[in-house]
């Protein structure tokens, strides 16, 4: 029985062109099938240009699941959502922007939790906090943007059922000019992010969670 | 054997042969069709050709095993250097609903982090870059069954085994309703693989036990070798080969409960090599225990390790060449599809205060019907082999080992689902 060789990731990278190629041509034929398209990525990192049609709603595994109403202007690979009992969470992801033209996510929602916000950690009086992004989440042409513990997140307060491990969260981002992307996030037990709110954003004292 | 060199150019050529794999594996039913054939630079080589990259420029650090497939991985798959079987028990209220949840997760882990990807949510991803041929397999041992709801889709045989007279059987290393079996040829990434697919587990379940195990590395041995075990002997020699027929019959369950077919069966066993009363053994009567020459393997009657024992040979004063009791004698299975596949590691787990060893083997053994292919081998070593005084069965755990899963599946679907 013979290996399969494939490229890890810091030698995928220098030849992202072509494999972006070829997830691209991997994406075409399943769609056609109608088949969750993001699943059939073979490296999962390929950003998914999904039809507003796809849905995302019978994916069978983990992987990410990505469809961008609003013709493909973003998508996002990667998304998951950390574990909580109630409360607070946040989600991440990689948000990946395909066209020529900047693109900017104004709000975030989902069913779990009425209160939503696009939040970014930043360093106030030597210690980190997170506070709500002012303008949200700018993805620069041709680019991405990375949302992750200590870093920029989708912030969910109030979460009305508890995120279980494995469990698939329906989200959906505003972008600027009224897109939507729609994405299903995965819960996953995350020990990180753990940052302070800025005092005076939410009741004093209270620990984030995300 | 001279092995081929690896090199980065063959890399790229292999990654674009995967990602024609894949654009291929897009229509389900071929993925699952056990007819359907793998794609090309995944299917089994004809023997045991070695095709793990030697040298010292650490290619073999990147090359990969496939994940989705007709089968799960590390089975067939040339056993790498290292292994880990970790037993879990799951947690009371663990059901069906709960079991997907943490089977698509540890999937998406595996697939990950097999392919040379950080996990989702990977706090090292670093470690995830070299994946040394990792393979992660799942196995549902009879308690899963029970918690899932589904006691009537476990086979039979997924069941503890009968108990044998040889046997001393620990709580500590026996049973479980999870096994992961994760394998690789370079350490750390074996451990990065466990810790982050057991960070996903322990939602759901507890660490029953970890049993870790090794054999000679992929750079000092070439892979179609057999293997000596600690108490020194040639220990495979006849063993299903991956890609024949034979092995398709020995190993794959193709009848009874429809989920399984494509999977097997795992039956590990912990067997202590009792290291200082073998050492008060002379030479020949290790090779009169077994029925092989230590240093070549061949059987007493033979000239190769190869050579097929000739049982009937008596020597000059009237006895068989090979004794009635000797291990090989005891094991022989005649059917070459009825033989169950070794896929063997060593342990040593340290030394007691007065310096003796605490070593043996991991026996673990996949076949289509542990009844039918185990068992009867099992109750003849344990009636009458003479290599029972020196080897004791100290732990033992039966699990059915799922079918592989296409991209968009995950392990176990097919009975959870």
């Amino acid at each position: 029985m013979s290996a399969r060789r494939t490229i890890p990731a810091p030698i995928r990278r220098a030849v992202s062109a072509g494999i972006l190629i070829a997830a691209v041509t991997v994406l075409g034929a399943c769609g056609s099938e109608g088949s969750p398209a993001s699943q059939g990525a073979p490296a999962g990192t390929a950003p998914a240009a999904v039809p507003s049609s796809a849905s995302s709603a019978g994916s069978a595994s983990p992987a990410p699941s990505a469809a961008a109403a609003a013709g493909a202007t973003l998508t996002i690979t990667d998304p998951w959502v950390k574990t909580a009992p109630k409360g607070m969470s946040a989600a991440f992801g990689t948000l990946v922007n395909p066209t020529d033209t900047e693109v900017t996510v104004v709000s975030g929602a989902s069913p779990l939790s009425p209160m939503i916000e696009l939040h970014e950690v930043v360093e106030s009086g030597g210690k980190m906090i997170m506070r709500p992004k002012e303008g949200g989440f700018v993805i620069p042409p041709r680019g991405t943007h990375r949302l992750q513990p200590g870093g920029d997140h989708i912030m969910l307060m109030g979460v009305t059922e508890a995120v279980k491990p494995g469990a698939r969260i329906p989200f959906t981002l505003t972008l600027k000019g009224g897109g939507t992307l729609e994405f299903t996030a995965i819960g996953k037990e995350f020990a990180g992010g753990k940052e302070d709110y800025e005092p005076g954003t939410h009741a004093e004292g209270d620990k984030g969670d995300g | 054997m001279r092995e081929p060199r690896l090199s980065r150019r063959g890399l790229l050529a292999g990654g674009a042969a995967t990602a024609a794999g894949a654009l291929a594996a897009c229509a389900p039913d071929q993925v699952l069709s056990p007819a359907a054939p793998r794609p090309a630079a995944a299917s089994p080589a004809p023997s045991g050709v070695s095709r793990v990259p030697g040298g010292s420029d650490g290619s073999g650090g990147l090359v990969t095993e496939p994940f989705d497939g007709v089968h799960q991985a590390g089975i067939a798959t040339p056993p790498q250097t290292y292994g880990v079987f970790v037993g879990l028990d799951l947690l009371p209220g663990v059901g069906r609903e709960a079991l997907g949840r943490m089977m698509r997760l540890l999937t998406d882990d595996a697939r990950r982090l097999t392919q040379g990807r950080p996990a989702l949510a990977d706090t090292e991803p670093e470690l995830a870059v070299l994946p040394s041929r990792l393979t992660v397999t799942f196995g549902f041992g009879p308690g899963l069954f029970t918690a899932a709801g589904l006691s009537g889709r476990r086979p039979g045989q997924v069941a503890p085994l009968p108990a044998f007279t040889v046997d001393r059987l620990r709580k500590e290393w026996s049973g479980g309703d999870l096994l992961l079996q994760i394998c690789a040829d370079d350490a750390l990434t074996l451990t990065h693989a466990l810790r982050m697919t057991v960070k996903d587990a322990r939602a759901f379940a507890k660490v029953r036990w970890t049993q870790r195990g090794f054999r000679r590395g992929a750079y000092t041995h070439a892979a179609g070798l057999t293997q000596r075990n600690v108490m020194g002997q040639l220990d495979g020699t006849v063993n299903p080969l991956p890609g024949t027929p034979d092995f398709d019959r020995a190993v794959w369950v193709s009848d009874g409960p429809a989920w399984l077919r494509g999977g097997t069966t795992l039956v590990l066993r912990r067997i202590r090599a009792e290291m200082e009363t073998w050492d008060a053994v002379d030479r020949a009567g290790k090779e009169f225990t077994v029925g092989r020459r230590l240093d070549d393997g061949a059987p007493l009657t033979g000239r190769d390790e190869r050579d097929e024992a000739d049982f009937t040979r008596l020597n000059a004063i009237g006895f068989p060449v090979i004794s009635e009791q000797a291990h090989i004698r005891r094991a022989h299975v005649a059917d070459p599809g009825m033989r169950m596949l070794r896929r063997v590691y060593n342990y040593d787990e340290g030394l007691t205060p007065d310096g003796h060893a605490d070593s043996g083997l991991l026996f673990a053994s996949y076949q289509a019907d542990i009844d039918r292919q185990f068992v009867p081998v099992q109750r003849r070593l344990a009636e009458a082999d003479l290599l029972n005084e020196w080897t004791t069965p100290i732990g033992s755990a039966v699990f059915a080992v799922p079918p592989g899963c296409p991209p968009d599946g995950w392990i176990g679907e097919s009975l959870l689902g």
